[in-house]
C-alpha cells in the first residue's frame, strides 16, 4: 500500500507540526503525539469524536457537534457523510446516509453540494472536495489551536478498500487545507500500531482480526502481525451492519411506543420528526454502552407531543439481535476467507464508534477461543477507547516519519519494499514431549515476511549431552473431536496454541488447533550440552528464501551453523 | 527483531550413528512463498525498510544502529565546552549572589535565557565536579568553599521557574543595545532583529513575529509592528527588591518597605514599558520599509487622482477641440457663402451690364439699319420695330441677346442687320416663342 505524500506543500522535515487524523463517515478525530504517547485532541466544544459535518447558517460555517444539531433545523444547509464520496463518480455513490441532509448532485461526473454558504445570496455548489477541504481545514485549526503551533502535516487513517483515486482525491483535498500528507495508512493497521505501541506490548507473532465499526459501515481485517510487520490476509467491507443501523432499531422502536400512545402520528413521517428521533436514538444506544438503562426524551417528537420513556439494554440487545449477528457473521466470513480458522486468531481488536456496544464484545467472546484476547472496553479494562485507535495509530506513525524528507517517506513506502515474500508453512524444531512423543515447536510463523530472523531457546534433555535439533516446516489442523477426548497432551504445544481442556462441560463438539509434522529441512547436532542447558537456535530467512540456521548452546562457543538453498 | 522465546520442552537426544559434515544437514529447501504487501507502518517496518534499502542483513544493521545511537550520546557530551573562568568571579562571596551573574557562574553564558533545564543541571554538575570543597582540601589548597556556594544558588535561582523569571528579567547582559542612526545604515534589519529577538524574550506569547528584512511584505511588516505596540511582557522586577526585614518587631517598617518596592518595581515596569516604545519609535521612524510602503500607498493614491485628472483635462480638451474646430467649420462656411454671394452680385451685375450694353447694340443695330425703312423712318415705324426689338429682347435670355448681339455687332447694311432679325424671329417662332405674326416689322 505504497501511498505517495503530498509533497507539493514541500515542507522541510524539522518545521513539521505533524498530526494523525482519522477520517471517518460520520466521525473524525485528531490526535498528536506528547512525549512519545499519543494522545487525542478534543476540539473547541470539548469533543474528542468530531462529527463529520459541516453546516452554514447565515453565512456561518459549523463542524461538529454544532453542525450535527443543525440537522434537525436546517438540514438542506447541512452536509454529513461525504467521506466515501472523495474520487467517486456521482454514480458509483450510495447517497442513503445524506437522506435527511444536503443531497449530493451530479455536477458533470463529479459529486457536488448545493449549499447557501453565503449568508441570503444564492446558493453556491460546492464539490466533495472543497467540503472535505473546508473541513479538514477546522480539524487542522483545532489540532493548531490545542498545540499552540501551526500543524503542517499529517498521518491520515482510511479504509483498506479506498481506491487509488479515492486517496489521491484525498491528499489533494487536504492539501488544499495546506496540510501536507505525509503518509495515508490503513485503518486497521492504526489500530493495531495504537495497542503494539503501548509501553507495556510485548512483540509477538500473532494473527489480530481488527473489526472497525463504524457509523455508516463495517470493516474487518485479518492482519497477520510478524516482528513487527503486519500483513494484511484479508479484508471484508459491510455497510449493511454498522452504527446506523443499531440506531434506526431504535428508532423504531421508539417510533412505535411513541404511536401506541399516539396512534395516528407516525415520528417518522415529518422530516423534523425524524431527525430528533435520530438524535435521541443515538445517545441512548450511546448511554446503553455505559448504562443498563438509557433514557430517551425529546420535547415536541412530533405535532407538538412531548415523548419521554427509558429502555434497558436487554430489552436494546433483544431488538438489535439481527445487527448483532450480522457482526458475527461478517467476522466469521473475513477469517474463512483468509484460510484461517477462529483458534488461529490470537486477538481481536475492536474499533471505532459502534465497538463500545458491550454486546458485540461479548458476542465476540463467545465466538473465540478463552485464549483469544477481545481488545474491547467492556471485556478489557486495559483496552484503549474503540473511538481513539485510529487517530492515535495514525499520530504514532506521523510522529515516527515525520522527521524523514518526503523522498524518503515515497521511496521507503514503495512497492518495491512493501511487497516482500512470506512463507507458507511455519518453520520450527521438534521437540520431545514428557510422554516421549514428537512435537514441533514453532520458531518462524507462517504468513512471516521475509528477511526474518527468529531465535529461540530450547531446553536440552535434563542430563545433557548431545543433543539433535531437526529444523522442519509444520502445519496445522483443526482436530475436532466429541466429548470426553483422549488425553492429548496440550502442553507439547506453542504458546500460542489453543486448548479447550478446561471446558470440559461444554458438550458440544471439541475442537483444538494440532501442528503437523511437515517436511525436514535440516538437522545438526549441538554436542555436549551440559546438565540443565539450553539450545539457542536461530533462523535467519532471506530475500530469496536461503535461510541460515545457527544452533549452539546458550552461553557455550562456536556452534553449528549451515545453510539452506534459496528456493 | 531478535528477542528469544524460551521453550521448555526438550530437544530430543541425538540418535546413535548420526553424523554428519561439520554436525549439520541441509536437506530440504522451504517451501515455495507467497508474495504479499506488508503495511507501511510502524517502527518495525521503517527498520526493515531502512534494511532494504541499504541492503544491510539484520546483524549488520543491529551493529550500525548501535554505532549511531552510541555516537549521538557522545556528542551530546561534546557539545557543551566549558567556558573559561575569570579569576575575578572565582573570588566572589555567596552572600553578594544578587549581583553575580548565574549564567557565568555556570559557564553558560552563550545560552543565558535560552538554556534549558537540562543544560543547565549538566553545567551545575560540571562545576560541581570542577569546584567541589572536598577536591579542593584534597589538593591541598585552602578550604575555601565560597565559590562553591555560589554555584549552588545560581542552580538554585536557574532551576526555579520563578526566581529565573525574575533573574532574566534584570539580566541586563542578555540585552542588545538599540543600534544608533549611524551604526544601523547597512545592517539595519540585522541589527534590528537581534535587538528584537533579545526582547521576545519577555514575550507572554510565543512565537514572536519577525523582524524581517528588506522584501518583507506590508502585511508581515504591520503585524510585526502592532505586536510589538501591544507586547505583553512577563518582565518584573522583583529581583532588585531592598531586602525587606524578616523579624516580626517592625511591622510598619516592614510594610514600609513592602510598599517601597512594589512603588520601585511598578516604576521600572513603567520605564520599561516607556523605553520599548521609545525603542520602537526610533526603529520605525528609521525603518525604510515603512516610508516604502507609504510613499507607495501615496504613490497609488496620487496615480489614482491623477489618472482621474488627466481624464477629466482630456475630456476638457476634447470638448474645446471640438467646439473650436466646429466654430471654425462654421466661420469658413460663412466667409464661403459671402464670397460667393459677392461673386454671384458681382456675376449677376456683369450679365445685367452685358445685358444692357447688347440690348444697346440691338437697338442700335436696327437704329444702324435705319429701322428697316428707306429714307428716314417714320415715328410709327420706329416704334414699331423698337416694340418688337423690346419684345424679343423679353423673349430671349441673356445668352441668347449675347449672341444675337455678337452677330449684330459690327454690321452696318440693313439688309444684313434685317436678315440677321429675320433670322432671329423665325428661330423663336420655329421654337415657339414668337408667335407667327408678331414682330413683323423685323422680319
Amino acid at each position: 500500500m505504497a501511498e505517495k505524500g503530498g509533497n507539493k506543500l514541500g515542507v522541510s522535515p524539522d518545521e513539521r507540526c505533524a498530526i494523525g487524523i482519522s477520517f471517518g463517515n460520520s466521525y473524525s478525530s485528531i490526535a498528536s503525539t506528547i512525549d512519545d504517547s499519543p494522545v487525542v485532541i478534543a476540539n473547541e466544544d470539548g469533543d474528542r469524536q468530531i462529527p463529520t459535518i459541516l453546516s452554514y447558517i447565515d453565512g456561518e460555517e459549523y463542524t461538529g457537534n454544532q453542525a450535527k444539531a443543525m440537522l434537525i433545523r436546517n438540514p438542506s444547509n447541512t452536509v454529513v457523510s461525504f467521506k466515501d464520496f472523495l474520487g467517486q463518480d456521482f454514480k458509483s455513490i450510495d447517497p442513503t446516509h445524506c437522506h435527511a441532509a444536503a443531497h449530493p448532485e451530479d455536477v458533470s461526473g463529479t459529486v457536488s453540494f448545493k449549499i447557501q454558504d453565503k449568508g441570503e445570496k444564492e446558493a453556491s455548489t460546492l464539490s466533495v472536495s472543497e467540503v472535505s477541504t473546508r473541513y479538514i481545514r477546522r480539524l487542522v485549526q483545532s489540532a493548531t489551536d490545542y498545540l499552540g503551533k501551526k500543524v503542517t502535516s499529517a498521518v491520515i487513517a482510511v479504509p483498506t478498500n479506498f481506491s487509488k483515486k479515492q486517496r489521491e482525491a484525498l491528499v489533494k483535498a487536504a492539501n488544499d487545507a495546506d496540510l501536507e500528507v505525509l503518509q495515508l495508512i490503513n485503518e486497521p493497521i492504526a489500530s493495531v500500531l495504537a495497542y503494539d505501541a503501548r509501553p507495556e506490548a510485548k512483540l509477538e507473532d500473532k494473527i489480530i482480526v481488527v473489526a472497525e465499526l463504524g457509523g455508516t459501515r463495517s470493516d474487518v481485517a485479518v492482519v497477520a502481525s510478524r516482528g513487527g510487520l503486519y500483513t494484511i490476509l484479508a479484508t471484508a467491507h459491510d455497510y449493511e451492519f454498522a452504527g446506523v443501523h443499531l440506531d434506526k432499531v431504535l428508532m423504531d422502536h421508539f417510533a412505535q411506543e411513541f404511536m401506541k400512545k399516539n396512534p395516528n402520528v407516525d415520528p417518522r413521517e415529518n422530516a423534523r420528526s425524524l431527525a430528533k428521533l435520530k438524535a435521541e436514538s443515538e445517545a441512548a444506544k450511546k448511554s446503553l454502552s455505559i448504562g443498563t438503562n438509557a433514557n430517551f426524551s425529546v420535547e415536541s417528537l412530533a405535532e407538538g407531543i412531548d415523548f419521554q420513556m427509558t429502555i434497558n439494554r436487554l430489552r436494546y440487545e433483544t431488538i438489535a439481535r439481527k445487527v448483532f449477528d450480522g457482526f458475527n457473521r461478517l467476522v466469521e466470513g473475513v477469517i474463512k476467507k483468509a484460510g484461517l480458522d477462529v483458534l488461529d486468531i490470537d486477538e481481536v481488536i475492536l474499533s471505532g464508534g459502534t465497538s463500545h456496544t458491550p454486546r458485540i464484545a461479548s458476542n465476540f467472546r463467545s465466538l473465540f477461543p478463552d485464549t483469544t484476547t477481545i481488545q474491547a472496553p467492556s471485556t478489557n479494562p486495559n483496552a484503549i477507547n474503540p473511538s481513539e485507535l485510529q487517530p492515535r495509530g495514525a499520530a504514532l506513525q506521523a510522529s515516527l516519519i515525520q522527521e524523514y524528507e518526503t523522498e524518503d517517506i515515497e521511496q521507503s513506502t514503495h512497492a518495491a519494499l512493501t511487497t516482500v515474500k512470506h512463507i507458507t508453512n511455519a518453520i520450527g524444531v521438534i521437540c520431545v514431549s514428557d510422554d516421549g512423543t514428537e512435537t514441533f515447536t514453532r520458531i518462524i510463523a507462517p504468513e512471516t515476511a521475509v528477511p526474518a530472523r527468529r531465535t529461540v531457546h530450547v531446553a536440552a534433555p535434563k542430563d545433557g549431552g548431545d543433543v539433535l535439533v531437526k529444523i522442519v516446516e509444520g502445519g496445522t489442523h483443526i482436530k475436532v473431536t466429541k466429548p470426553e477426548p483422549k488425553a492429548k497432551d496440550n502442553s507439547a504445544k506453542d504458546e500460542d496454541d489453543s486448548d479447550f481442556d478446561d471446558s470440559e462441560e461444554e458438550e458440544e463438539e471439541h475442537r483444538e488447533k494440532v501442528w503437523k509434522i511437515g517436511t525436514t529441512l535440516a538437522e545438526a547436532a549441538v554436542k555436549g550440552v551440559k546438565e540443565g542447558g539450553k539450545v539457542e537456535v536461530t533462523i535467519n530467512v532471506a530475500n530469496d528464501l536461503s535461510a541460515t540456521i545457527t544452533t549452539r548452546e546458550v552461553g557455550g562457543k562456536g556452534g553449528v551453523r549451515g545453510n539452506l538453498k534459496p528456493a | 527483531m531478535a528477542a528469544t522465546t524460551t521453550v521448555t520442552r526438550s530437544l530430543p537426544a541425538l540418535p546413535e550413528g548420526w553424523s554428519a559434515d561439520k554436525d549439520f544437514k541441509p536437506i530440504t529447501k522451504i517451501t515455495a512463498s507467497s508474495q504479499r504487501t506488508i503495511e507501511p507502518v510502524g517502527p518495525h517496518f521503517l527498520a526493515h525498510a531502512r534494511r532494504a534499502r541499504h541492503k544491510r542483513t539484520f546483524s549488520e544493521d543491529d551493529r550500525i544502529q548501535a554505532q549511531e545511537s552510541a555516537k549521538k550520546i557522545e556528542k551530546d557530551d561534546e557539545s557543551d565546552e566549558s567556558e573559561p573562568e575569570d579569576p575575578m568571579m572565582l573570588q566572589r562571596e555567596a552572600k553578594d549572589w544578587k549581583s553575580q551573574d548565574h549564567y557565568q557562574v555556570l559557564g553558560i553564558t552563550k545560552y543565558r535565557w535560552k538554556a534549558t533545564e537540562d543544560q543547565i543541571k549538566r553545567a551545575h554538575r560540571k562545576k560541581v565536579l570542577k569546584h567541589h570543597p572536598d577536591k579542593k582540601a584534597a589538593q591541598g589548597s585552602s578550604e575555601d568553599d565560597s565559590f562553591f556556594k555560589c554555584i549552588q544558588k545560581a542552580t538554585e535561582v536557574l532551576l526555579d521557574p520563578v526566581k529565573r523569571r525574575q533573574f532574566d528579567s534584570i539580566d541586563e547582559k542578555a540585552d542588545v543595545e538599540p543600534p544608533s542612526k549611524k551604526e544601523s545604515g547597512k545592517n539595519f534589519y540585522k541589527l534590528w532583529s537581534r535587538v528584537f529577538k533579545a526582547e521576545s524574550r519577555f514575550s507572554k506569547q510565543q512565537p514572536v513575529p519577525m523582524f524581517g528584512d528588506a522584501n518583507s511584505t506590508k502585511e508581515e511588516v504591520d503585524n510585526f509592528y502592532n505586536f510589538w505596540y501591544n507586547f505583553d511582557s512577563w518582565r518584573t522586577f522583583e529581583y532588585l527588591d531592598e531586602d525587606v526585614p524578616d523579624d516580626n518587631e517592625n511591622r510598619g517598617q516592614k510594610r514600609h518597605m513592602e510598599r517601597k518596592n512594589a512603588n520601585a518595581r511598578s516604576k521600572k515596569k513603567a520605564e520599561d514599558n516607556a523605553r520599548l516604545r521609545k525603542m520602537l519609535d526610533d526603529c520605525s521612524a528609521a525603518d525604510e520599509r515603512i516610508k516604502r510602503f507609504r510613499q507607495e500607498a501615496n504613490a497609488a493614491k496620487n496615480k489614482k487622482k491623477n489618472d482621474k485628472e488627466a481624464a477629466e483635462k482630456k475630456a476638457k480638451e476634447d470638448a474645446r477641440l471640438k467646439k473650436e474646430a466646429e466654430e471654425k467649420a462654421a466661420k469658413e462656411a460663412e466667409e464661403k457663402a459671402k464670397v460667393d454671394r459677392e461673386a454671384n452680385k458681382k456675376a449677376k451685375e456683369a450679365a445685367k451690364t452685358a445685358v444692357k450694353k447688347n440690348k444697346r447694340i440691338l437697338k442700335g443695330s436696327v437704329k444702324d439699319a435705319n429701322y428697316f425703312a428707306s429714307g428716314d423712318a417714320t415715328a410709327a415705324q420706329v416704334d414699331a420695330v423698337l416694340n418688337d426689338v423690346d419684345l424679343i429682347q423679353g423673349k430671349i435670355d441673356p445668352d441668347e441677346i449675347a449672341a444675337l448681339a455678337g452677330k449684330l455687332n459690327g454690321l452696318k447694311v440693313a439688309d444684313e442687320i434685317k436678315g440677321v432679325w429675320s433670322g432671329e424671329v423665325k428661330r423663336l417662332v420655329g421654337a415657339g416663342k414668337l408667335k407667327d405674326g408678331e414682330a413683323k416689322s423685323l422680319v
